[in-house]
């Protein structure tokens, strides 16, 4: 089965709704110019998608567009829950550019290094 | 080292009250979950992509969705043959960074099959696909014969 099933934490003091995820398969690779995320969320569209940083922490949360369910269910695999994954950020990371594109389910996060960090050649004269 | 992993939690060396005894249950959370997470893995990668499926009924049509992320529709290949409906495909990676390096790879590339042996018959010139958000989404009408009829209970 994909994914694993998350539970927030009830925070100490207040009374909170257990809020039940999905986290979704991730692949992240690294270039020299900074990082690319793929998250696998289907039945998730660029409206049901909500991505917040917060300091150096990105969440990502998902939320399936509602289904009607045609009839009755003969066999199910499928969960039919909101995916939510939260990732920390390198430092390096220029987080005024990230860019986000959401095609088939599937959302791809651009995340650029910050050009100072970048290896550059100093001339010598 | 700074890196874009789930992993990197600061250490809890700094404990200023209360407040983080929720991020210590955050991290026990995460602990257990990170290695049942990894063995589900393993035990998908032994087996190949299976992509989640769903099969419905109502008194006119089967209904099957599956879960097919990132794919192009041109990849996806549906099928029936003898009553059962099959569908196949393969995804391949886009992205060719050769100077890319990867830190995770969960995802599934290459290809897959599932196949479900339909319950009623269908009448296969009326198949409708359609993919959208990651979605494969059939319809397969039933044939007249396999419909429900009514029957009228003649009392004499």
């Amino acid at each position: 089965m994909k994914g694993t099933v998350q539970t927030e934490p009830r925070r100490a003091l207040e009374a909170r709704p257990r809020l039940e995820y999905v986290s979704p398969d991730v692949n992240i690779f690294e270039t020299k110019d900074g990082y690319v995320l793929e998250a696998e969320m289907p039945g998730v569209n660029k409206d049901g998608l909500e991505i917040t940083l917060e300091g150096n922490e990105i969440t990502i949360v998902g939320h399936r567009k509602s289904e009607a369910v045609p009839g009755t269910p003969l066999f199910r695999e499928r969960t039919l829950v909101d995916y939510r994954r939260v990732f920390e950020l390198d430092p390096a990371i220029d987080t005024a550019r990230i860019a986000a594109k959401m095609d088939q389910g599937m959302l791809s996060l651009t995340l650029p290094k910050s050009e100072r960090v970048k290896p550059r050649k100093i001339a010598v004269d | 080292m700074n890196s874009l992993t789930r992993w990197q939690r600061p250490e809890l060396s700094t404990w200023p009250g209360f407040g983080r005894l929720t991020d210590l249950r955050d991290d026990i959370d995460r602990l257990f979950e990170s290695p049942l997470a990894e063995w589900a893995r393993t035990s998908n990668l032994l087996s190949g992509w299976n992509p989640a499926l769903d099969l419905y009924e109502d008194k006119d049509n089967l209904y099957v969705k599956v879960e097919l992320p990132g794919m192009k529709r041109e990849d996806i290949n549906v099928s029936l043959h003898e009553g059962s409906l099959s569908i196949s495909g393969e995804r391949k990676s886009e992205q060719t960074h050769e100077d890319a390096e990867v830190y995770r790879a969960e995802r599934f590339f290459g290809r897959f099959q599932r196949t479900v042996t339909l319950p009623t018959p269908v009448a296969a010139d009326k198949v409708k696909a359609q993919y959208k958000d990651g979605i494969l989404a059939i319809t397969l009408p039933k044939t007249e014969e396999a419909k429900p009829k009514h029957i009228d209970v003649n009392v004499s």
